[in-house]
């Protein structure tokens, strides 16, 4: 661990408990499965929501979050900041950000190398940016902001893209890795979005990795992707997060885990929701291999990361 | 690129990496920006159609998620292919998805082939309205005995403070029953119900109640909501509906959890 | 709106005891403080309360993913009768009609 996120201090007024987060494989939070959850026994693993789906005033989101709040550590993840985005970030959703993250206290805050608003419209999709000295010094500024404001880092997560931009003049990894260098912001590495970009544009996930600042990396994501073609009939994954996470991913996390040791780690899964202990296995599948590595790490003398 | 002028703001020409990008993702007609490829040259048509598909069918499914009794009441296709229209006339403007789709009800109602079923916009209204309900502040219903406090020659003057997810909505349809049948998932079958029904909205705690208003009671709502105390919206249901029964409507409103305060 | 001075006070507040009467929770509910909460009856029959449903239009999860279901748009688009306005029987002829939706699309 580098201890960016888990490093984050639970103050004296507290409404919740501090949930450690190291070492766990967690899952994104649906309401259908609160149930279950709540009624399932020892209470292990944690759990990831989308920011925005919990900016309403009140109501049963807020009573849903709280409550699994209480018993696990809670991931907030953004996904609307836009802050891949040209124009300058919007300073009433970074104050609605920012009153999420006092409310929860959440063990580790995310949002996206990517951008989904431009002017007055929002598209609802993570949009892709061109990587140039000048986008980078953007975004950072972006990143910055988000920082200030909520008062901690957050983990910016590499995207899954589809279309190369020709004024492209630095790799994804480069980019990021200046990110990091410019605003002090840990990465959110999602393995499946390697594999599809990898797929995508033609490029080895290993070199990716082998390029990535693995050392900033404070959480992992995993997930489902689906298959299509591009206009030379050539294989197009899509990041569709609707299904189990695909036996090349699980490979390439297993090498990622390898060598930074047990990180906290998400199995996404967004759309056609399995019952429970589908999504369950899931996490339990990644928690094999995080403990796996935990006991290694551990018997190379490392810092057992685990609880 | 110095970095205060980065940062000084109006750069936005030399960033239009955006404004090239987004002008095709609601316009099926557009070819792909000029900026993008697939690596080494390779075309970008069906790689940009992902994004555009993106954003059409994730606002779909967030309509059709919005509005299910709308949908129920369609079907599946001419749903769909309604909500499609409507993305792309009128894309959202906020990041919070709850949000999207207030203006849904007013296209349905333009909407040449939803005229064979006029109550169709106000069932969308309605469950607008819900959505409203279940992510508004959550606050304590006025507890009665705060009401039986108040001396009988304030009450004229006394103002209700309406809870903040209650709404009201008129229809000259049935639009409740029709709503109610079409949020289960029972099967529909014979609707018992003809001519005009109004809604009260509320959320006292975790669930959304949707109620029948009596006669008057929408316009006495209405007035209440509007800051208007007691006797003013009393007398403005009356002025609407001799059949207004104000301590039927008082109570129905009590019960339902509608009012959070009355001073 | 001269109505409005016709609500006298002494009414004001009779239909104040009144509505405050039907929540007497230890006695039962005569049957005209019953009518006089319920309105007809009509809340019970028809009152809807749902539970949980929806948080998925909270901000459905689809705003980090893409999405494996391909928007098939344009003009191929059929309705079919998959809804409940043809098997909803309204009164007063107010039914769907596939019939009247198979026109072409407006360009």
């Amino acid at each position: 661990m580098n201890g960016l996120a888990p490093s984050f201090r639970i103050s004296k007024t507290s409404r919740f408990p501090a949930h450690p987060i190291a070492g766990l494989a967690g899952t994104s939070f649906k309401h259908e499965h609160l149930p279950v959850i709540l009624g399932d026994g020892p209470k292990d693993g944690f759990f990831e929501v989308h920011a925005e789906n919990y900016m309403g005033a009140g109501g049963p989101p807020h009573d849903a979050l709280a409550r699994i709040r209480r018993d696990f550590p809670v991931s907030l993840h953004g996904v609307c900041m836009s802050i891949g985005g040209p124009r300058p970030l919007d300073k009433v959703h970074l104050g609605r950000f920012k009153a999420l993250v006092d409310r929860y206290e959440p063990a580790l805050v995310s949002e996206h190398l990517a951008w989904s608003t431009h002017d007055t419209t929002f598209y609802n999709d993570l949009l892709p940016l061109p990587y140039t000295p000048a986008t980078v010094s953007r975004v950072a500024n972006h990143i910055d902001e988000m920082q200030e404001t909520i008062g901690r880092p957050i983990l910016i997560e590499n995207p899954s893209t589809y279309v190369l931009f020709a004024e492209s003049t630095m790799s994804e990894t480069d980019f990021i890795g200046a990110l990091v260098q410019r605003t002090g912001c840990g990465l959110l590495l999602d393995v499946n979005n390697v594999f599809v970009s990898a797929t995508n544009h033609g490029y080895s996930a290993l070199s990716y990795l082998a390029d990535f600042p693995l050392a900033h990396v404070g959480e992992i994501h995993l997930a489902g992707h689906a298959e299509q073609a591009d206009d030379e009939g050539d294989l197009l994954l899509i990041d569709s997060h609707d299904g189990p996470v695909a036996d090349a991913v699980w490979k390439l996390f297993d090498i990622v885990i390898g060598r930074c040791g047990p990180l906290p780690t998400l199995i996404e899964w967004d759309s056609a929701i399995p019952e429970w202990p589908v999504l369950k296995a899931e996490a339990a599948a990644a928690q094999a291999i995080l403990d796996h590595h935990a006991d290694s790490h551990h018997l190379l003398g490392k810092a057992h990361a685990a609880g | 690129m110095p970095q205060d002028e980065l940062q000084s703001g109006d750069l936005s020409h030399r960033f239009d990496y955006a404004e090239a990008f987004t002008a095709g993702l609601l316009d099926p007609g557009r070819a792909p920006p000029d900026a993008v490829s697939g690596p080494n040259g390779k075309a970008a048509v069906k790689r940009y159609a992902v994004y555009r598909n993106n954003v059409t069918v994730s606002l779909i499914d967030a309509l059709a998620a919005s509005f299910p009794a709308t949908l129920r009441i369609t079907g599946p296709d001419f749903f769909r292919a309604m909500a499609r229209f409507h993305v792309r006339e009128t894309p959202p403007t906020s990041p919070l998805l709850f949000e999207y789709g207030r203006d849904f009800p007013d296209f349905i109602e333009r909407y040449d082939y939803a005229r064979p079923m006029p109550w169709l916009a106000d069932v969308a209204r309605l469950e607008r309205a819900w959505l409203d309900a279940y992510h508004a502040a959550d606050a304590e219903p006025l507890a009665s005995v705060a009401l039986a406090a108040i001396p009988p020659e304030r009450l004229a003057d006394t103002v209700f403070v309406p809870h903040p997810a209650t709404r009201a909505i008129r229809s000259r349809y049935p639009v409740v029953t029709i709503f109610a049948a079409n949020r289960r998932d029972r099967p529909v079958g014979r609707i018992e119900a003809d001519g005009p029904e109004d809604a009260l909205v509320t959320r006292p705690g975790l669930e959304v109640f949707v109620r029948h208003l009596p006669p008057g009671g929408a316009a006495f709502l209405d007035r209440l909501m509007a800051g208007e105390p007691l006797g003013a919206a009393a007398a403005a249901a009356f002025a609407e509906t001799a059949e207004f029964d104000l301590a039927a409507n008082i109570a129905g409103l009590l019960q339902a959890g509608a009012i959070t305060a009355a001073h | 709106m001269s109505t409005r001075s016709t609500v006298s006070a002494a009414f004001l507040a009779g239909a104040v005891a009144t509505a405050l009467a039907s929540f007497a929770t230890a006695a039962p509910l005569s049957e005209a403080e019953a009518k006089a909460a319920m309105d007809a009856g009509k809340e019970k029959c028809f009152g809807v309360a749902l539970k949980g449903q929806n948080d998925c239009a909270a901000g459905p999860g689809t705003t980090c993913q893409g999405t494996s279901t391909v928007d098939y748009q344009g003009n191929a688009w059929k309705f079919v009768d998959g809804g409940t306005c043809t098997t909803m029987d309204l009164p007063g002829d107010r039914k769907g009609s596939p019939t009247a939706l198979s026109r072409d699309i407006p360009s």
